[in-house]
C-alpha cells in the first residue's frame, strides 16, 4: 500500500472485486469443457497414443528402427530431449527468476508455465530413457547398493549430472507448483458444489485456512524456493550442454555452451508460454487477466533472449573462425553452407531475424502476429537443436565415416507423441486446476482495498 | 448465549485489507485477545501488527542444503575413490571440480523438499485435514479477524464495540 506507485497499467481490467477473480479463473473448470477442448483433446490425445504404439514399437524391437548409423549415433532423440527441457525453462524463470525482481505481473502466466513446465520435462525424460535401449533398466543411472560390486555410477559424467539435475529440476519444479496451488485448492473447496472437487479439494489444499500465521511462513518458503529454483534453472540447461560441451567433438567443444544453451532455452520456453497464453485466454475467457500489457512484456523478454542467441550464433563463428583450428572451422563452414544448410538457415531466420519484428510496439500488442513470431521460434528452436547435433556429427574426422541422417518414421511418430503427451496433460490441467494462481493475482493486483458503499462511508 | 459465548472464537470479517489492519493494529493496541487472521491472500504489514518476527524457516532451508551438498560431495568421493576405485579416462579418482554439479543439485533438491516439509509440520498442514468450521468466504473475499472468546475482555460485545469503527461485515461466534 506504501509502495511508490508508477504509472503503470493495471495487472487486471475490467473493475474487478475480490470474488469475480475467484468466478472467473474457476469458471474454465466449473462448466462443461467446450467442443473446442473436446476437439483439442481428442487430437492431442490421438497423437499421444500414436507415440506410445511408437515407443511400444521401439522397445520390443529395439533403437535399431531409428534412423541413426554409427556416425550420427545423436539424431532426433537427443533434439527432442533439449528441446523439451529447454521449453520446461521458461515455467521456473516466471516464476522464480520474476518473483525476485518483484515483476508482478507473472502472476498472470505463473500458474500455466509451472504446468508446461511439468508437462515439458516429463516430455523430455521419456526421450533419454528410451534411447538407453533397455528402458527397463534405467533404475542403474541411481547411485544404490547393488550385487555388482558395488558398482556405483560413474559421477565423472556429464550423462550422470543430468540424470540429476533433470530429476531435481522435476521435483522441485513439481513441489514449487503445489505449494503455490494450496490457497488456490482451498478456495476451490471453500466455493466448490460438486461432491467430488470438494473431497479432492479438501484433501490436497491440507487444511489451508488462510491464516496469516500460515501465510507469513508459507511467503518466507515461497520466496526460499524461488531463491532455490533461480540458480536451479540456469543449472539444469548448463548441464545439459555440458552433455555437448566436454566431448571433444569440433563444434560442441566449446566454453560458450552453457550461457548461449540457457539463453536459448529461456527463449523457446517464452515462446510456448506465448503460444499457450494467447490460445488460453481466448478459449477461457481470460482477457481481463493475461492482458495485452502481459503479452508485451513477455514479447520484450522473448526478444532480448532472442538477440543474446543471435549473438551466440555470432559469437560460434567468429571463434571459429579466431581458433585457427581446421576442423572448428570446417563444421561451422559446413553448418551454414553443408547439406543441412536449410535446417541451419531455418534456425537462424526463426531465432534471429523474426523476432527483431518485436522491436516494433504495434507487433507486440498485435496477438495474431505474436502469435506467428512465437511459433516461429518454437521451429526455429528445435532447429538450433537438431543442427547442433546432427551437424556436428554427420561428417566426422575421417570423410570414409562421413554419413548422412533421416528421422524415420519412427522417430517422428514418438515426436508426435511427444506433442500429443504435452498437450494432453495441458489440457486436462486446464480443466482440474486454476490456470491462474488466484490469490497471487489477488494480491499483486491491489484489488483487496474496494470502495466502500456511500453509505458506509458516510459512518465512518 | 452467554455460557456458549465464553467457549467459541469471535470471528469479525471485513471487506478490505485496509480495515483488516487498521483494526489488528488497534486490537493490539487495546489489548484485545487477538487469535489470528485469515486472508484470502497474504496481507502484508499484518506481521507488523501482531508482532511475529521473521521465520526461522529459513535456517531449516540452510542446514537441508548444507547437509545436502556436504553429503553428496562425502558419498561421490567415497564411491568413487574408496568403495570402487575406478579409473575413467584417466582421470583422479577423487576430482572435486567433476563433483560440483551433482551436489549441488542434492543441495537444492533437499532444501526445497526440507523447507516445505518443515513448513508443513510447523503450519500443521495435512492430506484431508478437517477444518471444522470456519467463515469460509476467508478464501474468497473477506478478511477475518479472529478473537479469542473465553478470555477476559473477550466478550462479543465488548469486541463488536471496539471493530464497531472499521467497517466489518459480519460478526460471527464459531466453535
Amino acid at each position: 500500500m506504501t509502495e511508490p506507485t508508477y504509472d503503470q497499467p493495471p495487472l487486471v481490467t475490467g473493475d474487478k472485486s475480490l470474488d469475480d477473480v475467484t468466478r472467473d479463473i474457476c469458471a474454465p473448470m466449473e462448466r462443461k469443457p467446450t467442443g473446442l477442448w473436446w476437439a483439442a483433446f481428442i487430437a492431442s490425445f490421438s497423437a499421444l497414443v500414436l507415440g506410445i504404439v511408437a515407443v511400444w514399437y521401439q522397445l520390443v524391437t529395439g533403437i535399431g528402427t531409428w534412423g541413426l548409423n554409427k556416425t550420427v549415433g545423436w539424431g532426433f532423440d537427443i533434439t527432442n530431449f533439449v528441446f523439451w527441457v529447454g521449453i520446461g525453462h521458461a515455467g521456473t524463470l516466471i516464476s522464480a527468476v520474476l518473483f525476485l525482481f518483484r515483476q508482478k505481473w507473472r502472476t498472470a502466466v505463473n500458474r500455466s508455465a509451472e504446468a508446461m513446465t511439468l508437462f515439458a520435462v516429463i516430455c523430455a525424460g521419456v526421450f533419454p530413457l528410451i534411447h538407453m535401449g533397455r528402458t527397463w533398466l534405467a533404475y542403474w543411472t541411481l547411485p544404490y547398493p547393488n550385487a555388482r560390486g558395488s558398482l556405483w555410477v560413474n559421477f565423472k559424467s556429464p550423462l550422470l549430472w543430468d540424470v540429476f539435475a533433470i530429476s531435481t529440476y522435476l521435483l522441485v519444479s513439481a513441489v514449487f507448483w503445489y505449494v503455490g496451488l494450496i490457497p488456490d485448492l482451498a478456495t476451490i473447496r471453500d466455493r466448490s458444489t460438486n461432491k467430488w472437487r470438494k473431497r479432492c479439494a479438501r484433501f490436497l489444499s491440507l487444511g489451508w485456512n488462510g491464516s496469516a500465521r500460515t501465510w507469513h511462513r508459507y511467503e518466507t518458503v515461497y520466496m526460499l524456493l524461488a531463491g532455490l529454483a533461480t540458480p536451479l534453472v540456469f543449472s539444469v540447461h548448463t548441464i545439459v550442454s555440458m552433455d555437448f560441451a566436454t566431448s571433444v567433438i569440433p563444434g560442441w567443444h566449446t566454453t560458450i555452451f552453457p550461457p548461449y544453451f540457457v539463453a536459448g532455452a529461456i527463449f523457446s520456453g517464452l515462446a510456448m508460454v506465448l503460444t499457450l497464453a494467447i490460445i488460453a485466454r481466448k478459449t477461457m475467457r481470460l482477457e481481463d487477466y493475461i492482458t495485452k500489457t502481459h503479452i508485451e512484456r513477455m514479447c520484450k523478454l522473448m526478444l532480448s533472449m532472442g538477440c543474446i542467441v543471435g549473438l551466440a550464433y555470432a559469437t560460434e563463428f567468429f571463434t571459429a573462425f579466431y581458433s585457427g583450428n581446421g576442423y572448428e572451422q570446417f563444421v561451422f563452414l559446413n553448418r551454414a553452407l553443408g547439406p543441412f544448410a536449410v535446417a541451419y538457415w531455418i534456425m537462424v531466420s526463426c531465432n534471429v531475424f523474426v523476432p527483431q519484428l518485436l522491436w516494433i510496439k504495434g507487433v507486440r500488442r498485435n496477438l495474431a502476429a505474436v502469435f506467428a513470431i512465437a511459433i516461429a521460434v518454437n521451429v526455429g528452436m528445435w532447429f538450433e537443436r537438431f543442427v547442433i547435433i546432427v551437424t556436428s556429427l554427420h561428417r566426422d574426422f575421417l570423410p570414409t565415416s562421413w554419413a548422412d541422417y533421416v528421422p524415420s518414421l519412427v522417430e517422428i511418430a514418438t515426436f508426435i507423441g511427444s506433442f500429443g503427451l504435452f498437450f494432453t496433460c495441458f489440457l486436462i490441467f486446464c480443466r482440474i486446476a486454476p490456470s491462474i494462481a488466484i490469490a497471487e493475482v489477488k494480491a499483486a493486483a491491489e484489488l483487496g482495498n474496494p470502495k466502500l458503499p456511500v453509505s458506509e462511508e458516510r459512518a465512518a | 448465549m452467554r455460557t456458549s459465548d465464553r467457549s467459541q472464537n469471535v470471528c469479525v470479517s471485513f471487506a478490505r485489507e485496509c480495515d483488516l489492519l487498521a483494526a489488528t493494529r488497534a486490537a493490539k493496541k487495546d489489548g484485545l485477545p487477538v487469535l489470528d487472521a485469515l486472508t484470502p491472500y497474504p496481507v502484508h504489514g499484518i506481521e507488523t501488527a501482531f508482532g511475529w518476527k521473521p521465520s526461522r524457516l529459513t535456517w531449516v532451508c540452510f542446514i537441508c542444503g548444507i547437509v545436502g551438498a556436504l553429503g553428496m560431495l562425502w558419498f561421490q568421493h567415497w564411491s568413487a575413490a574408496v568403495s570402487w576405485p575406478l579409473d575413467v579416462g584417466g582421470k583422479p579418482w577423487n576430482s572435486l571440480p567433476s563433483d560440483v554439479p551433482v551436489a549441488f543439485e542434492a543441495a537444492v533438491l533437499l532444501a526445497a523438499f526440507g523447507s516445505v516439509a518443515a513448513l508443513f509440520i510447523v503450519c500443521r498442514l495435512r492430506p484431508g485435514k478437517c477444518l471444522g468450521s470456519l467463515p469460509q468466504r476467508a478464501t474468497n473475499d473477506r478478511f477475518v479477524l479472529i478473537f479469542s472468546g473465553d478470555s477476559p475482555g473477550g466478550g462479543r460485545a465488548n469486541i463488536e464495540a471496539a471493530m464497531q469503527s472499521f467497517h466489518p461485515v459480519e460478526i460471527q461466534m464459531l466453535p
